[in-house]
C-alpha cells in the first residue's frame, strides 16, 4: 500500500519535471529560433542588461516573447477546456473543436468585428472574448439540446462536427462580403494563428485564464466526484445540476478566451488530456489539472514553434501543426477503446 | 413510535410528473434489510431513485431520522445514505482502491486529500468486502463480481446509516450473490445500518432479507416479513406465475407442469422421485405420483408437476382408501415406474401397489435410464 503510492507519488514528480523543462528549453527555442537566429547570451543581454532598442531587442520583446506566451497561455487553457469537457459528457473524445464550440465562438467573433470596425473603427480584446464567450455558450447550449434528444456519445459528437462545419460556412460567408480591410486580418485569424500578439492582449489573456484555471483547480473534489457519474456524485453531495452549469461556464470562458485571440485551434483539447492522464496513471483531477494545463502550453508552443520554422518565411496556421499530431493521438485512443 | 429510522408516508413515485406507484408506506428501523421484489418494469429502481433523491418524489415524503429527504442538502444526505447502482460507473485509470476511497467525499477538506483515518477507514472496508487482492488493480479490469464487492466498500466508507442497492446480485455468479449478501447481512448486524435493495431472485431476498416489498401494478401490493409473502398464493399472484410454479419451502420454482392425460403412474418417495419427475417434465409426459407422504420431498415437487398426487397423512400408514385410490390411478396407464424406494412400514402399501402393476402386465420402464 505505502509502496504503491509513493510509487504513485514518484511517477508524479516525474511527469511534471518533464514538463517543467521542456516547457522552459520550448521557450527558449521559440525565443531564439526564427527568421533571425539570435544566441541565449544575445537573449539574456537584451532581457537583463542594456536594452538598446536593436532589431533583435524589438523581435524578442515586441514579437517572440508576447507570442509565445501567448501561446502557453492559451494552450494551457485549450486543453483544461477539452479536459472540463470530457469530464462533462463522460466521453474522452469530446473536445472544444470537435463539439463545434470554438466554431460557435468563431462566427460570432468574425461577426463582431465586422460589425464594430464597422460602426467604431477598431474593436478591442474584452469585446472579441465577450464574443467568443457568447458564440461558445450558443453552440455548446445547441449540443446540450442535442444530446438530450440523442443518448449515442458517438451521435453526440457528429452533431458537434456538423454544428462546426455549419458554423465555418457562415463564417467564410460574413468574411466573403466584409470590408477589403477587414478581410486580411480575419482571414488569418480564422484559421488560427499566434501571430500578431501584443503585450496588451497577452496580459488580458494571462488574467482571464489565470483566474478561470485556479477557479477550476478548486473544484478538483466535485470534478472527481462527477468522474464517477451524475448519480454517484449526487450521493457524494455534490448539487449535480449547479455543478454542471459551473462546468460548462469554465469550459467556455477558457475555450472562447483561445478562440477570441487567436482563433480556433484544433485537437489541442482531446489529445493533451490524454496523454496527460496517460503519463500520469491516473484521472485525479487535483494531479490533473495542473499538468494538463502545463502539457497543453508545452503543446501549443512546440507547435506554433513548428508552424512559424519549418517552412520559414512562410507560416503554417496552427492549427495545420496541431491536426498532424493530435489527430493520430484521437484516432490510436478511439482504436484504443475499442479493444476495451 | 420514534424507533424508525427511515420512513415513508404516502409516498408517490413516477418520472416527470406522473405517479407511477403511488401510497408508499413502510418504517424501517437500525439492523433491517428490506428488499423490493417484483416483476421487471414493475417500478423497483424507481422506487429506489426516489426514496435516494436522484429522482423527485411526485407526492409524500421520505423521513430520514425524522428529518423530510426534502429538506437535507445533498451535503446532509451523503453523510447518511449512501448507494450501489446497477451500472458500473465509466471511470478510467482508477484503481479499486482508488474508487472506494470516493466514499469518503463528504468527510474530506476543500481539494479531497484523504487523511490518515481517512485511508483507515476505506483499508478496512477493502478488508470487509475481502477485497484486498485486487486493490491495487485498474478499476475497468475488475470482473462483476469484484466490481460489485468494490462498490460496496465504497458505501460501507461513506458510512452512511443507510445504504441502498439496486439489484446488486445481477450479473454475480451463485457465489458471489451469496458472499455480496452474507456482507450485507453482517453490515446490518455489526454496524447497525438499514439496508434498501431490489433483488430478482427471490429465493435469496426469502433469506436474505427482514423486510420484503412486493411491487406491482401502481401499488405496494404486499408489504411483510418473509414468513407472510412466501407463500405459494402470494408469489404467484405476485409474478403472474400461471404456468410455473413456486415452492415456500425450498424457495424454488418448477417449470409448468405437462399436460394431457397421463398414462405413466410413478410410484417414489424420500426424494428419489424429484430427478424422476423433473425428467418426465422436459419430456412433457403428464404423469400420476403417489402413493406420497405429506412430509415427503418427493411430495412437494410432484405437488408442482404430477398431474394428481395420491398422498398420505404424515407419519402414518398408508390407508386402505389412498390404496385404492392409487390402483384406480395406476390402472388406467400402461406404464408405471418404480424409483427404487425402499419399502418400510409406514410405505408398505406401495409395496402392494408395484407387485399390482407387474402382475398387470404394465410395461416398468428402468427408473435409471429415466433419470433419477
Amino acid at each position: 500500500m505505502k509502496d504503491f503510492d509513493s510509487r504513485r507519488a514518484g511517477r508524479y514528480t516525474i511527469v511534471f519535471v518533464v514538463l517543467a523543462i521542456a516547457f522552459l528549453t520550448i521557450i527558449v527555442l521559440n525565443i531564439t529560433i526564427g527568421s533571425v537566429d539570435i544566441s541565449v547570451r544575445d537573449i539574456i543581454k537584451i532581457l537583463f542588461m542594456d536594452a538598446d532598442g536593436s532589431t533583435q531587442y524589438g523581435i524578442i520583446w515586441k514579437i517572440r516573447m508576447p507570442r509565445v506566451f501567448m501561446a502557453a497561455i492559451l494552450g494551457g487553457a485549450l486543453s483544461l477546456s477539452g479536459f472540463l469537457l470530457q469530464t462533462f459528457f463522460a466521453n474522452p473524445i469530446a473536445g472544444p473543436y470537435i463539439l463545434g464550440i470554438s466554431s460557435g465562438a468563431k462566427l460570432f467573433v468574425s461577426f463582431t468585428m465586422i460589425v464594430i470596425t464597422q460602426l467604431w473603427g477598431h474593436a478591442n480584446s474584452a469585446e472579441m472574448i465577450i464574443a467568443a464567450f457568447v458564440g461558445s455558450l450558443a453552440s455548446i447550449g445547441f449540443v446540450l439540446l442535442v444530446s438530450r434528444k440523442v443518448p449515442s456519445m458517438s451521435m453526440l459528437l457528429v452533431a458537434g462536427i456538423m454544428i462546426g462545419y455549419i458554423c465555418t460556412a457562415i463564417t467564410d460567408f460574413v468574411i466573403t462580403f466584409a470590408a477589403d480591410s477587414d478581410i486580411v486580418n480575419l482571414h488569418n485569424w480564422s484559421k488560427g494563428s499566434f501571430s500578431g500578439m501584443a503585450w496588451s492582449n497577452v496580459t488580458i489573456a494571462f488574467f482571464v485564464v489565470m483566474i478561470t484555471s485556479v477557479i477550476v483547480f478548486c473544484l478538483s473534489k466535485p470534478i472527481g466526484a462527477f468522474q464517477m457519474g451524475e448519480a454517484y456524485a449526487q450521493s457524494m453531495g455534490v448539487n449535480v445540476a449547479v455543478f454542471k452549469v459551473v462546468l460548462i461556464l469554465l469550459s467556455s470562458v477558457l475555450s472562447a478566451c483561445v478562440t477570441a485571440f487567436a482563433g480556433p485551434i484544433s485537437f489541442v483539447g482531446i489529445a493533451v488530456p490524454h496523454l496527460i492522464k496517460l503519463f500520469l496513471k491516473t484521472s485525479k483531477p487535483i494531479v490533473v489539472i495542473p499538468a494538463v494545463f502545463l502539457g497543453g502550453a508545452v503543446f501549443c508552443t512546440g507547435c506554433d514553434l513548428i508552424a512559424r520554422t519549418v517552412f520559414a518565411p512562410t507560416e503554417l496556421s496552427i492549427s495545420t501543426v496541431t491536426s498532424v499530431f493530435g489527430a493520430p493521438i484521437v484516432i490510436w485512443m478511439i482504436i484504443k477503446r475499442q479493444k476495451k | 413510535m420514534s424507533d424508525y429510522y427511515f420512513k415513508t408516508s404516502d409516498l408517490s413515485v413516477g418520472y416527470n410528473g406522473n405517479a407511477l406507484i403511488n401510497d408508499i408506506n413502510v418504517e424501517l428501523s437500525k439492523g433491517q434489510i428490506m428488499t423490493l421484489i417484483g416483476p421487471n418494469g414493475s417500478g423497483k429502481s424507481t422506487i429506489l431513485k426516489s426514496i435516494s433523491n436522484h429522482l423527485k418524489t411526485i407526492a409524500g415524503t421520505v423521513y430520514i431520522d425524522e428529518k423530510s429527504l426534502s429538506d437535507l442538502s445533498y451535503k446532509d444526505v451523503s453523510t447518511r445514505m449512501a448507494v450501489v447502482l446497477t451500472e458500473r460507473p465509466k471511470v478510467e485509470l482508477m484503481t479499486c482502491r482508488d474508487v472506494v476511497a470516493t466514499g469518503r467525499y463528504p468527510y474530506t477538506g476543500r481539494l479531497g486529500i484523504l487523511s490518515a483515518e481517512d485511508n483507515e477507514k476505506v483499508d478496512a472496508a477493502i478488508k470487509l468486502v475481502n477485497a484486498e487482492e485486487i486493490a491495487e488493480r485498474d478499476f475497468t479490469a475488475t470482473s462483476d463480481g469484484q466490481r460489485q464487492r468494490v462498490m460496496l466498500a465504497r458505501a460501507i466508507c461513506q458510512e452512511p446509516e443507510i445504504i441502498i442497492l439496486d439489484e446488486p446480485t445481477s450479473f454475480l455468479d451463485i457465489k458471489h450473490k451469496l458472499e455480496l449478501l452474507d456482507i450485507l447481512r453482517m453490515m446490518v448486524e455489526t454496524k447497525n445500518i438499514v439496508v434498501i435493495m431490489s433483488l430478482h431472485e427471490i429465493d435469496l431476498a426469502q433469506k436474505a432479507s427482514d423486510i420484503i416489498m412486493c411491487v406491482k401494478g401502481d401499488h405496494i401490493s404486499q408489504l411483510g416479513t418473509p414468513r407472510d409473502i412466501f407463500t405459494k398464493e402470494s408469489i404467484t399472484r405476485l409474478y403472474d406465475l400461471d404456468k410455473g410454479n413456486y415452492n415456500n419451502y425450498f424457495g424454488s420454482v418448477e417449470l409448468p407442469a405437462p399436460v394431457g392425460e397421463p398414462d405413466t403412474f410413478v410410484i417414489a418417495g424420500a426424494g428419489t422421485g424429484i430427478g424422476i419427475f423433473r425428467e418426465l417434465q422436459k419430456k412433457k409426459i403428464p404423469f400420476y405420483a403417489g402413493v406420497l407422504h405429506t412430509n415427503d420431498l418427493d411430495y412437494q415437487v410432484a405437488l408442482d408437476l404430477a398431474a394428481e398426487v395420491v398422498s398420505a397423512q404424515a407419519f402414518e400408514n398408508i390407508t386402505e382408501e389412498e390404496y385404492k385410490k392409487a390402483e384406480e390411478l395406476m390402472k388406467k396407464c400402461s406404464k408405471v415406474i418404480y424409483s427404487g424406494v425402499e419399502f418400510g412400514t409406514t410405505n408398505r402399501a406401495n409395496k402392494r401397489l408395484l407387485e399390482e402393476a407387474k402382475m398387470l402386465g404394465k410395461e416398468l420402464p428402468d427408473a435409471e435410464r429415466i433419470g433419477r
